[in-house]
């Protein structure tokens, strides 16, 4: 029997999990929240909407197909601790060009298998988001416990400005002659990757870059991307934001629509555990049409706090929280889940065609 | 969007018998349509002939006609009961293909009938080859390179496009039949043959092989509002080539990225909506090339199937309720999800376990068939494992089977590696079990992979098995209190069972048990609940697993719950009939008000749906993990009388653990079984059995034989193979058998009974609580005793038996029931000769027949059985003692058999079981019951034609008679040699056909060119058996109605005059008129 390294997620409330350590040693600490989607692992892992979260997968058979060249939404791990029930060593898939433990030590990931994944998603849904550490570093129950507790809040993280800048990925064939300005909060690689597919040059700028500079290049329309942590705190780019509207066609997703809400107005709040998973229902309170949604967020839009010429297009048919809005006046599409998937259902990619008809007109 | 309005009263079509391909998926569909539509407030009629269902109970539809499902019968029936609309997606290929012919009938166009949940076009394309490939060329998919074609000419040009191997399938046919794999010209040309003959349209699809390729299968439901859900992804270990029916199969798919999984979804949801399946749920199969990743569709079906039963299982998402709601119009966010009560149906289920499917054959009952799996369904069975990884679902998955084996099997190789490879390439029904052993004699998983085309992720999950066993076995020296903690954990974990531990320490499996209690490692309960713990749930559907923590809320039940075991894997004489009676035990326990828990790990069955009990647990049906839902459960009493063989053999350990056993006690069923205690019995009572010896080696057989008289029926013990059980007439016969004993490595002793000829054989279902004795019903066989009873047709009232007999039989059964202290259920086979009544078997438990005399009496027999068994008298329950139920009509059982899925299989019945499923006939005159039963059955009775006759010397006497009354009604006979001098010697005039040995043009050629329209034949000995057999393969071949018994031909004689006499034809019953 392969031997392993014992590892432990303490949650601030004093619960303990252990596994078997199965990427780097030491210790992280960060928000927990569980992803329910079954297939996706290496899209997860690079999403840098994770950033500050230990991720905990309710699928129990995780890295099956392994690491390939041509998944990932960013170029690293951008999660800070990983936990599943069952990790594959020996993958099979035509594309894989590592194992996901070996992908996981050389990214320098804390990670863990054999955790009772459901005991602790039943945990977390009960209690809410817990912060926590996952350690390979034994000590004392009591003594990891008060680590969990002192772990910053994500609130107090800067969590947007931290992340890497998106790599310029290469020219396509731009057939739309469209130019949108993808502002990355944290964006996965996939919302450029739509967004070119439909033709769009996609020019990513840096979170802090001023609403004046990106209007002064005259592009079709904005993009503000999804992103990791607690949108209230970014008070600085919610007044970029504010100077777009009005002046071009923007598209917001999740933490992107999170602050087109703050910049109108709206208020957001924090989800008692959240909405990590791609099997997520939502309904078009327009047309009736349902969607099946990829989505990873922690916060929402107050639906009662939106100010006029704003109003619902979709809601969850989970917990019935606002998912998008439309404004009655401006070019602006906003919505909280992920139209470009990965991973997760594509049945929101009209959104992209939509945004480009507004681009259009 | 709201209901249907425009409709008020909706008919569902049934799938009918059981049969390979086709089994209790449908009533498990079936039965939550019918539900569905109730509760919206629809009037609910149902046909089907399968009477083994709980569809069929008379009070879940407002109507339900037990009819052939043939387009004549419907017809008649749709005359009657005139529906608004038909649902025909809920019965599987059967109603499907009812529902097209009706329309090409023009019976729906000129009833004013809509068809709801499909369409006609739908269906056309969708099974049309030729239009669902030219759909999906529409939509930019690739399907596999094929051509449709209508004759061997059309099939030869196809193959200058397609090199060998070549894949035939026959359009419109149930479980792929009529299809394989071709690998040279000859082969494809016998297989083009028989493709187009079984094809009820004689078209036959030409396929590139896709050998080795992976093999995937989504279910998707589908509304009007054009949303679209999937509700599980499915991937099959097998590769490409095994019938997903008989391959293993695991959800959520295993091997896939999330791009490739996002390129099927939305592959599979454009093809719904090409094919136009607006309102409903659908099976889509694809495959995946490993190497490149490239995607071929190869089918869907629009409607519900054997695949969307195993989602719905595995899920907890009820497919056939909601796509039955949105056939009636709702949006699938108009449809609750029943298990979160806060979600709507329009989400796609999360889980966090891992489900496999293993199948179950039955080749032992089929000796000549082949074991080699292929496009064409063989398997009678299955059974789902549930476990928190794959290991874990597999093994938990093996040892539900009910084949003796509690994990991977030990089972030998060749010695060659040649011969290895061999082997390993053809797909066996045990494959899984040979490529354990092929790696723990060393082969390579590249090796494995290579021969197999099996994925090496599944190849590496059963290598790090094989691993965990040899690391165990390497202790079987070491005292069990030596045995590593870890170790026994990680084996616990993995899905090794007490048993299987055992077997590899070569220890009993109670010290293996005792040893992992004291270590404080034992099976908790998690919930199924479609949304991976996302949300609260309290799901009453739980699975064990070594990993993880306890989730049932057992507070308050302890000692109200009632333990219902249920039947295990469908196979040969334990069938649906089973699950029926546990579903039954379950209504009646919550009627009562007791919390009724199910046990069970069958997924095609209505007892695995998780709203039927208080407590289901989708669990094996083994000791340790009985025991282990036992312990916190600690039920007042449970119930082994309901489930067949399975829970019966459970029964002792629940004694050793003072788990208490409601009704009739344990020892009483042991003492039923143990022949020579029961013969004394027999002898207390005063009642008579068939002489009988034993005979403990070839040496004294025949003596033995002698102290008993021929004929004798003799049954080894244990039989590797089986097919031992055989009726000896004669020395010669005797001879001859026990020169094949050898062969046959049967293990003695052998059972010798004095074989009763020319006896009736007579069921008897009676019900008692202890002190008084209820008799549901005498069935009278047609055939002859000698004949296993499940084969035989029957029926009741008995027609053919003296008041007194029947005075006997009933006065019989009453001192036997009271002699054992039955409560609850018992059934007697007896067998009557010469105005003699004897004993042939006692069964204190359900039989197969409950459902079939509970339809036809009006009396759900297994309900009540139920009640007494928790305390109710027969007296309460409104029963009097000495009572035999009553019936208004005729109702006759007539056996299905499988034997067009086994090519080189006979069709002579013996004593060996051999039939999946019945059928039921009602009406008011045993004529029509009778013809429907056949009809209902398969056999495609001619009005007129040519009738084949050729019976053994026994027969003879007999057979005169029965083609007197065929000539008088128009039939010409035709017979060989013996049998038409016998009829010419009777002055009939009859035309002389050779038999095959006696050169061509013979009988073969005939049923061959389609000029032979019915076939008598009957054998005795081995011999003419042989001989003759090319004659019933060819009449099956050719779907040609045929009887191998004297008496069922006399039985078919006797109706066809009658109904010639009188208008019964006509008539259309339903069950519901039947009320006591």
């Amino acid at each position: 029997m392969k031997s392993f390294a014992p590892i432990v997620l303490v949650l601030e409330d004093g619960t303990i999990f252990s596994g078997q350590s199965v990427g780097a040693s030491g210790t992280v600490s960060g928000e927990v929240v569980f992803n329910t989607a079954m297939s996706g692992y290496q899209e997860v892992l690079t999403d840098p909407s994770y950033a500050g979260q230990i991720v905990v997968m309710t699928s129990p058979m995780i890295g099956n197909t392994g690491i390939n060249e041509v998944d990932a939404e960013s170029s690293k791990v951008q999660l800070s601790g990983f936990l599943t029930t069952a990790m594959s060593y020996k993958p099979s898939h035509h594309q894989c060009t590592k194992t996901l433990p070996d992908y996981l030590v050389e990214q320098g990931i804390i990670s863990a298998q054999e955790i009772d994944t459901r005991s602790l998603t039943r945990h977390l849904r009960k209690k809410g988001v817990l912060r926590g550490i996952l350690t390979t570093e034994m000590d004392k129950p009591s003594r990891l416990i008060e680590r969990a507790r002192r772990v910053p809040s994500i609130e107090s993280l800067d969590l947007v400005r931290q992340g890497l800048p998106m790599h310029e990925t290469l020219k396509r064939s731009l057939t739309s002659g469209l130019e949108v300005v993808l502002i990355d909060f944290g964006a996965k690689g996939s919302i450029k990757k739509c967004l070119e597919d439909l033709g769009v040059r996609v020019r990513v700028v840096p979170p802090d870059t001023k609403a004046q500079s990106i209007l002064d290049d005259r592009p079709d329309g904005v993009v503000l991307s999804n992103g990791p942590g607690d949108p209230a705190r970014l008070t600085s780019i919610i007044g970029e934001v504010r100077g777009l509207l009005g002046r071009l066609p923007i598209l917001g997703i999740c933490l992107g629509h999170q602050l087109l809400s703050l910049a109108v107005g709206a208020k957001t709040y924090k989800l008692p555990f959240g909405h990590h998973g791609v099997n997520h229902p939502i309904l078009d309170l327009f047309s009736g049409k349902v969607w099946i949604t990829s989505q990873n967020h922690n916060y929402a839009v107050r639906e009662d706090s939106l100010p006029d010429g704003c109003e619902p297009l979709y809601r969850s048919l989970y917990d019935g929280s606002l998912e998008g809005i439309r404004f009655s006046r401006s070019p602006i599409l906003s919505v909280q889940f992920h139209p470009e998937a990965a991973p997760g259902p594509t049945d929101a990619f009209p959104i992209f065609s939509e945004f480009l008809e507004m681009m259009k007109r | 969007m709201p209901k249907r309005t425009d409709i008020q009263k909706i008919m569902i079509i049934g799938s009918g018998p059981i049969v390979i391909g086709q089994a209790g998926e449908f009533d498990y569909s079936g039965t939550q349509a019918v539900q569905a539509l109730k509760e919206e407030g629809y009037i609910v009629s149902l046909v089907n002939s399968n009477p083994a269902t709980i569809m069929t109970d008379p009070d879940l539809a407002h109507k339900t006609y037990m009819v052939p499902l043939t387009v004549e019968a419907l017809e008649r029936v749709l005359e009657v009961d005139r529906p608004d609309a038909i649902l025909p997606t809920m019965g599987g290929q059967t109603a499907l293909n009812l529902a097209v012919s009706l329309s090409d009938r023009g019976v729906l166009s000129r009833l004013g009938i809509k068809l709801i949940g499909t369409s006609v076009e739908s269906i056309r394309k969708a099974e049309d080859r030729g239009l669902f490939k030219k759909a999906m060329e529409k939509i930019g998919l690739s399907s596999p390179k094929s051509f449709v074609v209508h004759s061997l000419d059309e099939a030869k040009r196809a193959l200058t496009a397609i090199p060998f191997p070549v894949l035939i399938r026959a359009s419109f046919t149930l479980g792929g039949t009529g299809g394989g794999i071709a690998r040279n010209a000859e082969e494809f040309e016998q297989k083009v043959l028989s493709g187009l003959d079984l094809s009820p349209v004689g078209e036959v699809l030409v396929e590139e092989s896709l050998l080795g390729w992976k093999e995937f299968e989504l279910e998707v439901v589908r509304d009007r509002a054009d949303n679209s859900i999937i509700v599980c992804s499915i991937e099959n270990v097998d590769p490409m080539g095994v019938h997903t029916g008989d391959s293993i199969t695991v959800a959520p798919a295993m091997t896939l990225t999330d791009r490739e999984y996002q390129y099927l979804r939305n592959a599979a949801i454009s093809i719904l909506r090409e094919i136009g399946v607006e309102t409903g749920g659908s099976n889509v199969q694809f495959a995946v090339n490993p190497q490149s990743g490239r995607v071929l569709v190869i089918e869907m079906n629009p409607r519900v199937s054997r695949s969307s039963a195993l989602a719905s299982k595995a899920t907890g998402f009820p497919i056939a309720r909601v796509a039955t709601k949105v056939a009636i119009g709702y949006t699938l966010d108009e449809i609750k999800n029943d298990i979160t009560k806060v979600t709507p149906a329009a989400f796609e289920p999360s889980i966090d376990y891992v489900v496999v499917k293993v199948p179950r054959f039955h080749f032992e009952k089929f000796a000549q068939a082949s074991r080699v799996l292929g496009p064409q369904m063989k398997s009678v069975g299955e059974v789902m494992g549930i476990g928190h990884h794959f290991k874990e679902a597999l093994m938990k998955a093996l040892r539900s089977l009910e084949n003796n084996r509690s994990g991977f099997a030990s089972v030998v190789l060749p010695e060659s590696d040649s011969e290895v490879e061999e082997m390993l390439k053809e797909s066996l029904d045990d494959r899984i079990h040979r490529i354990a052993q092929a790696f723990r004699q060393g082969y390579s998983v590249e090796k494995i992979h290579e021969w197999t085309g099996v994925d090496q992720f599944f190849l590496n999950e059963i290598l790090e098995l094989v691993h965990l066993e040899i690391e165990i076995a390497e202790r079987c020296n070491e005292p069990l209190a030596l045995f590593p903690d870890d170790l026994l954990r990680k084996a616990k974990k993995d899905g090794l069972s007490d048993l299987r531990i055992a077997e590899l320490l070569q220890k009993d499996e109670s010290l293996v048990r005792e040893m992992r209690e004291r270590r404080g490692i034992s099976l908790q309960y998690r919930r199924v609940d479609t949304c991976a713990a996302e949300f609260d749930t309290t799901t009453p559907y739980l699975y064990g697993t070594y990993a993880g923590v306890d989730e049932r809320d057992l507070s308050g039940s302890e000692g109200k719950s009632v333990v219902i075991l249920g039947s295990g894997p469908n196979r040969i004489g334990q069938g649906v009939e089973f699950d029926y009676c546990c579903v039954h035990g379950v209504m009646a326990a919550r009627e009562m008000g007791f919390d009724a828990v199910m046990i069970n790990c069958n997924p095609e069955t209505v007892s695995t749906d998780f709203d039927i009990s208080d407590r289901l647990y989708f669990d094996p049906l083994t000791r340790e993990d009985v025991l282990g839902i036992l312990e916190e459960e600690k039920p007042m009493g449970v119930v082994v009388q309901f489930g067949g063989q399975t829970p019966l053999k459970l029964a002792s350990i629940l004694a050793e653990k003072n788990i208490p056993v409601l009704g009739t006690s344990p020892g009483m069923t042991d003492l039923a079984e143990d022949r020579e205690r029961f013969h004394a019995v027999i002898q207390e009572l005063g009642l008579l059995q068939p002489l009988s010896a034993l005979s403990h080696s070839i040496g004294d057989t025949p003596e033995m034989v002698m102290s008993v008289g021929f004929p004798v029926l003799v049954r080894p013990s244990y039989v590797l193979g089986g097919e031992a059980m055989e009726v000896l007439y004669d020395e010669e016969d005797l001879t001859a058998y026990l020169a094949r004993a050898v062969s046959l490595d049967f293990r003695f002793p052998l059972l010798i009974d004095s074989f009763l000829g020319q006896a009736t054989e007579v069921d008897v279902d009676a019900l008692s609580d202890g002190t008084s004795v209820f008799i549901g019903g005498i069935l009278e066989h047609i055939e002859e005793a000698g004949i296993h009873s499940g084969d035989s047709a029957c029926f009741l009232p008995p027609m053919n038996l003296s008041e007194k007999v029947l005075q006997t039989l009933r006065d019989q059964t009453i001192k036997l029931a009271l002699r054992l202290s039955v409560k609850g259920l018992m059934n007697i086979q007896f067998a009557v000769q010469n105005e003699k009544v004897y004993i042939l078997e006692v069964n204190p438990r359900a039989s197969r027949t409950i459902p079939f005399i509970s339809k036809s009496i009006g009396l759900p027999l297994a309900k009540i059985a139920m009640k007494v068994m928790l305390g109710k008298s027969l007296a309460d329950l409104g029963l009097s003692h000495g009572e035999v139920a009553r019936t208004p009509f005729v109702s006759v059982k007539e056996a299905v058999f499988p034997f067009k899925k086994f090519p080189g299989v006979d069709t002579i019945l013996g004593p060996e079981m051999k039939s999946t499923g019945e059928v039921m006939g009602l009406s008011r005159r045993f004529s029509k019951a009778f013809l429907d039963a056949q009809e209902g059955a398969g056999m495609n009775l001619p009005k007129q034609g040519r009738v084949f006759v050729s019976v053994s010397d026994r027969d003879k006497p007999a057979i005169i008679e029965i083609c007197q009354s065929l000539n008088s009604l128009g039939y010409k006979i035709v017979a060989t040699g013996g049998t038409r001098d016998v009829l010419i010697a009777a002055g009939m005039d009859v035309e002389h056909v050779n038999k095959v040995k006696e050169g061509s043009p013979h009988i073969v050629d005939q049923i061959a060119d389609g000029r032979i329209a019915l076939v008598v034949n009957t054998v005795s000995g081995k011999s003419s058996q042989r001989d003759s057999l090319s004659i019933r393969r060819e009449t099956l071949a050719r779907n040609i109605p045929y009887y191998t018994t004297v008496a069922g031909a006399k039985a078919l004689a006797m109706a066809l005059m009658d109904a010639s006499s009188r208008n019964v034809l006509e008539e259309v019953i339903c069950l519901q008129e039947i009320r006591r």
